[in-house]
């Protein structure tokens, strides 16, 4: 389990070297979309840590992204210029002390009753921010000042995206070697089986409340970048559609890999601009919906274990049945969430 | 607040809650005994709600009849969109994870929503309700309550006694608590499941579609409508217990009153009390109000 796989560092490795490549030959349209996008791939990597790591499904996650972005804003109008190396950290912390409160509260359901309680809370979230003069209401902040670090100041559009590309990187990197460590492993066993992680003495709730508190902090992360390069936020940010959303991303990549959170990111958003072309759909292109439902559908039914799946099943298709057995760590991944409860009473 | 207001205010909460107990209703049958979490269930109700509206001039033209006539066709049709859709889509997914279902569910709702784009278009339309049911009854001296809002709570209460019927008296009833209790037991005493869940389904449909068709004069018909519905519909099943009949109908009730009244007297913070509730219900009892067996 300890090896390196060479196939998919490549994967990894190419992907980060086009992405910092990719302003040399990107207009500015080009570049404010795969900024949005790797902002969108940190959000679905903290997911993805609760949800393929721990077997959490969290449908509230869009709260600490919202927190991290509006805490941006409204430090920016409070403070002159705010500096990277404080704001950066001050925004995670306040997502992150909001994900303590309610991974605290909410750890104590199971399945679909979890599922619901992190939506709750985030919903609290939306209505506080939506409905008082806190967070100026249904009209949103405007971002005051840039965020500057010394001579830096992250305005124009191409610092913001090498901004967003080393902290993806780090991001990518920290959680690869989390996953990997001794956390990350228990973490792996209360996904497989809880129960059984209790009978070996692991006190599995502080385990989980790490978790969850560390991917609300993440998400928060990815919400400051998001409120720093638009400049603007509003209560949508908070909303159960980008909950949605970015749970879709990380199942359409594919559960229990890293890289499927951001193949995910990429697919969704690039799905949507292809259906949202005017150029290809003309005046069918304000029905965009339907080409990306459909495109869902399909990939549900074709592709069971997500687009990081699709390799090793064109190779077992090209290779026949006696092609190489699919990896351990997938299987594992197989029945993340809900079915933990049933799982429990058979063992 | 007068007695009269009150009263009003009671009756509207109840009728906002059996409403929601219709559309929920179907969500816990098809979650507890079919294991699929459904997202695209507030779309059966969008559907339905269109269908009043857009078959409502056709069948008019043709038969003559009234809001009657529509809501009879829309149920027969919904019955047969069920059973075609749990065929072609929901099917493949039982051995599936819940999170395949989510996505495919998702999908769903894209279709169904752009679908109603291209099919009816993007406005928002008002449906009349029948001629005999226009009129208000007095109550007090000064308000009046319009029948229409209490022949939908009528309605709704039938619906849920015959459902409350079928369940606990039929042979029917019978084979699908026992298919949700156990489906491979069931299937080797030689029930078929497979049927037996497409019946579930449709049926989980066709009463989606009829609570939108029925709320459609008094909510009016808009897109979108569909969404709001199935995130509050979710929150009825978990209070209530996932699977629960008795426990989702107790759930609309609840949420019927506190949304209603929170609207009344506590306006600013209307939004966040229904959730306020689940979350402390969820807190004091991790499964819901009435777990199913």
């Amino acid at each position: 389990m300890g090896s390196i796989d060479f196939s998919r560092l490549g994967f990894v490795v190419a992907a980060f070297l086009a992405l910092a490549l990719y302003p040399l030959v990107g207009g500015s349209f080009g570049i404010d979309l795969v900024t949005k996008i790797m902002i969108y791939a940190i959000f679905a990597l903290s997911l993805e840590l609760l949800v393929g790591g721990t077997g959490l499904v969290c449908f509230g996650h869009a709260a600490f992204f919202g927190i991290g972005a509006y805490a941006a804003v409204m430090l920016s109008n409070r403070v002159d210029v705010p500096a990277l190396w404080w704001a950066l950290p001050v925004c995670m912390v306040a997502a992150g002390l909001y994900a303590l409160v309610v991974g605290s509260l909410s750890l104590r359901t199971k399945g679909v009753y979890f599922i619901m309680v992190t939506l709750a809370f985030a919903q609290m979230a939306y209505y506080v921010v939506h409905d008082t003069p806190l967070g100026g209401g249904t009209d949103g902040i405007y971002l005051a000042s840039p965020t500057t670090w010394g001579p830096l100041e992250f305005s124009k559009p191409l610092s913001i995206y090498g901004l967003t590309l080393v902290l993806l990187v780090l991001v990518f990197g920290f959680l690869a070697v989390l996953l990997r460590s001794r956390f990350g492993r228990a973490l792996a066993g209360i996904r497989v089986n809880e129960q059984r992680m209790r009978a070996a003495g692991f006190a599995t709730y502080p385990y989980k409340l790490a978790a969850f508190t560390l991917s609300g902090t993440i998400a928060g992360l990815a919400g400051y970048l998001f409120g720093i390069k638009d400049g603007f936020v509003n209560p949508e940010m908070l909303s159960w559609h980008l909950s949605g959303a970015v749970l879709i991303m990380i199942i359409l990549g594919g559960l229990g890999h890293l890289r499927g959170a951001l193949v995910g990111a990429f697919a969704f958003a690039l799905l949507q601009e292809f259906f949202k072309s005017e150029a290809i759909f003309g005046a069918f292109a304000k029905h965009w919906h339907l080409g990306l439902g459909l495109s869902i559908i399909a990939c549900v039914a074709l592709l069971p274990r997500g687009l990081v799946g699709l390799p090793e099943q064109v190779q077992r298709r090209l290779l026949g049945p006696r092609g190489p057995a699919p990896d351990a760590e997938a299987q594992l991944a197989g029945k993340p969430g809900e079915k933990n409860g049933a799982k429990d009473g058979n063992d | 607040m007068d007695f009269a207001t009150f009263l009003i205010q009671c009756l509207n909460s109840l009728q906002y809650g059996l409403l929601l107990f219709l559309v929920a209703s179907g969500l816990t049958l098809i979650f507890g005994i079919m294991g699929v979490i459904n997202l695209a269930h507030g779309s059966f109700y969008m559907i339905g709600a269109y269908m009043a509206y857009a078959l409502a001039a056709p069948i008019a033209a043709t038969f003559g009849g009234g809001f009657f006539a529509v809501l009879a066709v829309g149920l027969v049709l919904s019955v047969a969109f069920g059973y075609v859709l749990e065929w072609a889509f929901y099917s493949f997914l039982y051995d599936r994870e819940h999170l395949q279902q989510v996505l495919m569910t998702y999908g769903l709702i894209l279709v169904f929503e752009e679908l109603r784009s291209i099919i009816v278009g993007d406005d928002v339309y008002g449906v009349k309700p029948p001629e005999m049911l226009t009129g208000t009854i007095a109550l007090g001296d000064v308000m009046t309550y319009p029948v229409y809002r209490l022949f939908i709570s009528f309605v709704c209460l039938l619906l849920a006694l015959g459902m409350y019927g079928v369940f606990t008296k039929t042979r029917l009833g019978m084979m699908i608590r026992a298919g949700a209790t156990n489906r491979e037991m069931v299937q080797s005493l030689g029930v078929d499941i497979k049927f037996l869940y497409r019946v579930v389904f449709a049926a989980g449909v066709a009463i989606a579609v009829l609570a939108g068709m029925v709320a459609a004069p008094v909510s009016s018909v808009y897109p979108g409508m569909g969404n709001s519905v199935l995130i509050i519909c979710f929150v009825v099943v978990v209070i209530g217990g996932i699977g629960s009949i008795r426990g989702a109908l107790l759930a609309s009730l609840l949420i019927g009153f506190v949304d209603t009244f929170g609207k009344v007297l506590l306006p600013s913070a209307a939004g966040v009390l229904v959730y306020v509730l689940m979350a402390l219900i969820l807190l004091w009892k991790p499964d819901g109000l009435f777990k199913a067996g």
